[in-house]
């Protein structure tokens, strides 16, 4: 990976609550290249929004980010003031959020929505804004771009209006795109146009993609690489293909082995024993311990992330190694 | 549009024969008014013509058909009190009151949206948190009482202002009304406050319910990643979406406090309509209670019209001729 847009280093998000520490993001490291989409999978609360969130630096109170660096280009992302932060929001590090019905206000025209996101960040009067709003939406296949300009969200159907979100994101042509979800919400074959579209878009234009995601069949076609949370932390990093054809940390195999076109037909899925900890309680050391088959005295301590493989990380005591090699 | 509103005027013209009938046949159950209007050592024969000078010695049923063929002449009949064509009284004395609501309802919007806005922003902080303990006492204060006080302490102690009555009046504009002079204005304020005070709070703790809930949805959340200044996200997304029920509220509020501002224009000797109401019904004076009550209903029936057209003017997603008035 020659040039870095965005170089995660130990990110820690906490959230200060009544019933104590929630360790949402815990020590987690990654990075996205320019033209790369970085697939980000884990079960719901396992951190993967909450660092996408943390990159825009859109962390809800009581929420915070207390350690690690987020280098994008370069530069430091932690503890930037409030203005130079709201600068890089939107106009080089663009976010997608999953409900694309939640996401765009309803009593505002799409025209107004797309041009007051340019004129924060460019100086440009509105005609030229308009127009370059109206090209965005043709971008993404929106048909008659300027009679949808003047709609209100309302009058689009869903995956219209998540390509509408898209176009607003682009438009002002971000080096990275945190997609969280984005397709969750959206039927399957819609589904597939949106992830063309991505696809293109992150190739034509050269930007970062973090596609955030439970769903692992989304990100097998989709990411370079994969990076699987498990409780706060990436416990598995690799290339795609090697990473879901032999997977090393026990979590991934189980993961991918309850997905039901693995398996052949008639034969029980696999499951993973127990349920994911609740992130206020975490079991000491691994946090996968108790659901793990593999697990020994040695896993009460935290494993590190280690290269068990060329350009395969993980967090395990008793990585899968037999057929990865 | 043009379908709706006559639908609206329909409805309205049933709306107010209900309502005649209602108070014909309430009022006549009261009591008869010639007992009151009339001095009791009256001879039989001065009664008998009395009775039928007023139209009383007719079944209600007649009464009520005269009434009604008067009505459509645009005839409310004649105060049994004042011997003045009903209508002219009332609408010599609403100006008064509608100078009187319209000051009070602009009080509150002015003091009561900012303050709300604060709370709704800060809510833990100090200056949040008093302008709710504020709006407790606001809702609570029993008003003829707290009118009492304001009287005492900025007219009585502090004698700042004027504690009662109407001030002069100019005309401007061809209306006719105490807000163009100085002194007009001082005798307003107090009433006008004690009024307002109530519907202060409720503004304050609906701007502040709405900006709590609106602040974590989506769409606020996107429009902050889209790197928008604060100050827009606040003043366009979030304020147009809590402009909506602020809109229905404050209507209705509208209506009612011309309708019920009887309290305060008696404490503070306001010329106003209230008073001729309950002067009114203490003597049994039929006419012009209907024809208060007409005028009155007519009012609400405005407002409410003009809130559902406002409606649709700030909720893309409302459309007049679908709704079910």
């Amino acid at each position: 990976m020659t040039e870095a847009v965005l170089k995660v280093e130990n990110l820690q998000t906490h959230f200060f609550t009544k019933a104590g520490v929630v360790k949402s993001v815990d020590d987690v490291s990654f990075e996205v290249g320019r033209g790369k989409i970085m697939g980000l999978v884990g079960e719901s609360g396992s951190g993967k929004s909450v660092s996408g969130f943390s990159i825009m630096g859109l962390v809800d109170h009581p929420g915070r980010v207390v350690g690690g660096r987020i280098l994008f280009h370069g530069r430091d992302l932690v503890g930037l003031p409030d203005e130079e932060m709201r600068k890089i929001r939107g106009r080089r590090i663009a976010m997608i959020f999953q409900d694309p019905m939640m996401t765009l206000n309803p009593v505002l025209r799409i025209d107004t929505q797309m041009i007051e996101t340019i004129q924060a960040h460019e100086k440009v009067d509105r005609e030229t804004a308009r127009q370059r709003s109206r090209d965005a939406l043709g971008q993404v296949g929106i048909p008659s771009p300027d009679e949808r300009l003047m709609a209100y969200p309302h009058q689009f159907s869903g995956g219209m209006r998540q390509r509408v979100v898209i176009a607003l994101a682009l438009a002002v042509n971000p080096k990275l795109v945190i997609a969280d979800e984005p397709t969750t919400a959206l039927d399957v074959t819609i589904q597939a146009q949106i992830l063309y579209q991505m696809q293109k878009l992150v190739a034509e234009q050269h930007m970062g993609l973090i596609w955030v995601t439970h769903d692992l069949s989304v990100v097998a076609g989709l990411a370079d690489e994969l990076c699987v949370m498990y409780a706060g932390r990436i416990v598995e990093r690799g290339p795609v293909g090697r990473l879901i054809d032999a997977p090393i940390h026990p979590y991934t195999k189980g993961l991918i082995g309850s997905v039901p076109s693995r398996n052949p037909r008639g034969q029980p899925l696999t499951q993973i024993p127990g349920m994911a900890p609740t992130p206020i309680d975490l079991p000491a050391g691994c946090p996968f311990r108790p659901r793990c088959a593999r697990a020994s005295d040695i896993c009460r301590t935290t494993p590190e992330t280690a290269e068990h493989l060329p350009g395969r990380f993980a967090r395990c005591f008793h990585p899968h190694l037999e057929d990865a090699a | 549009m043009s379908v709706f509103i006559l639908r609206r005027l329909m409805q309205s013209l049933v709306l107010l024969c209900v309502m005649t009938i209602i108070v014909f046949a309430g009022v006549y159950a009261i009591g008869n008014p010639i007992d009151i209007l009339i001095s009791p050592d009256a001879t039989q024969a001065e009664y008998d013509r009395a009775v039928r000078a007023l139209g009383l010695d007719l079944p209600l049923w007649q009464q009520y058909l005269v009434f009604l063929s008067k009505l459509v002449q645009g005839d409310l009949g004649k105060s049994f009190v004042f011997n003045e064509p009903a209508l002219t009284l009332v609408f010599s004395r609403l100006p008064a009151t509608l100078e009187l609501a319209f000051a009070a309802m602009l009080l509150s919007i002015v003091i009561g949206i900012p303050l709300g806005l604060w709370a709704g922003l800060r809510p833990d902080s100090v200056a949040g948190r008093s302008i709710m303990a504020g709006s407790i006492f606001g809702f609570s204060l029993p008003n003829f009482w707290q009118g009492l006080m304001l009287i005492m302490v900025f007219s009585v102690f502090l004698q700042w202002l004027p504690a009662g009555g109407r001030g002069p009046t100019a005309n401007f504009l061809g209306i006719n009304s105490s807000l163009f002079t100085a002194e007009g204005w001082q005798h307003l304020l107090l009433p006008a406050l004690n009024l307002a005070l109530f519907k202060m709070s409720l503004v304050i703790r609906l701007t502040r319910a709405g900006v709590r809930e609106t602040l974590l949805l989506d769409y606020v959340k996107f429009a902050r990643a889209k790197g928008l200044s604060s100050r827009r996200v606040i003043f366009v997304h979030v304020f147009k979406n809590i402009l909506i029920p602020l809109v229905t509220v404050i209507g209705l509020e509208l209506g009612s406090v011309i309708a019920f501002a009887v309290v305060t224009e008696t404490i503070f000797a306001w010329p106003g309509i209230g008073k001729l109401i309950i002067d009114s019904i203490f003597v049994l004076d039929r006419p012009v209670i209907v024809a208060y009550l007409i005028v009155i209903v007519l009012m609400f029936i405005t407002i409410n019209l003009i809130v559902d057209i406002l409606y649709s003017v700030l909720d893309p997603r409302v459309r007049l001729a679908d709704m079910k008035s």
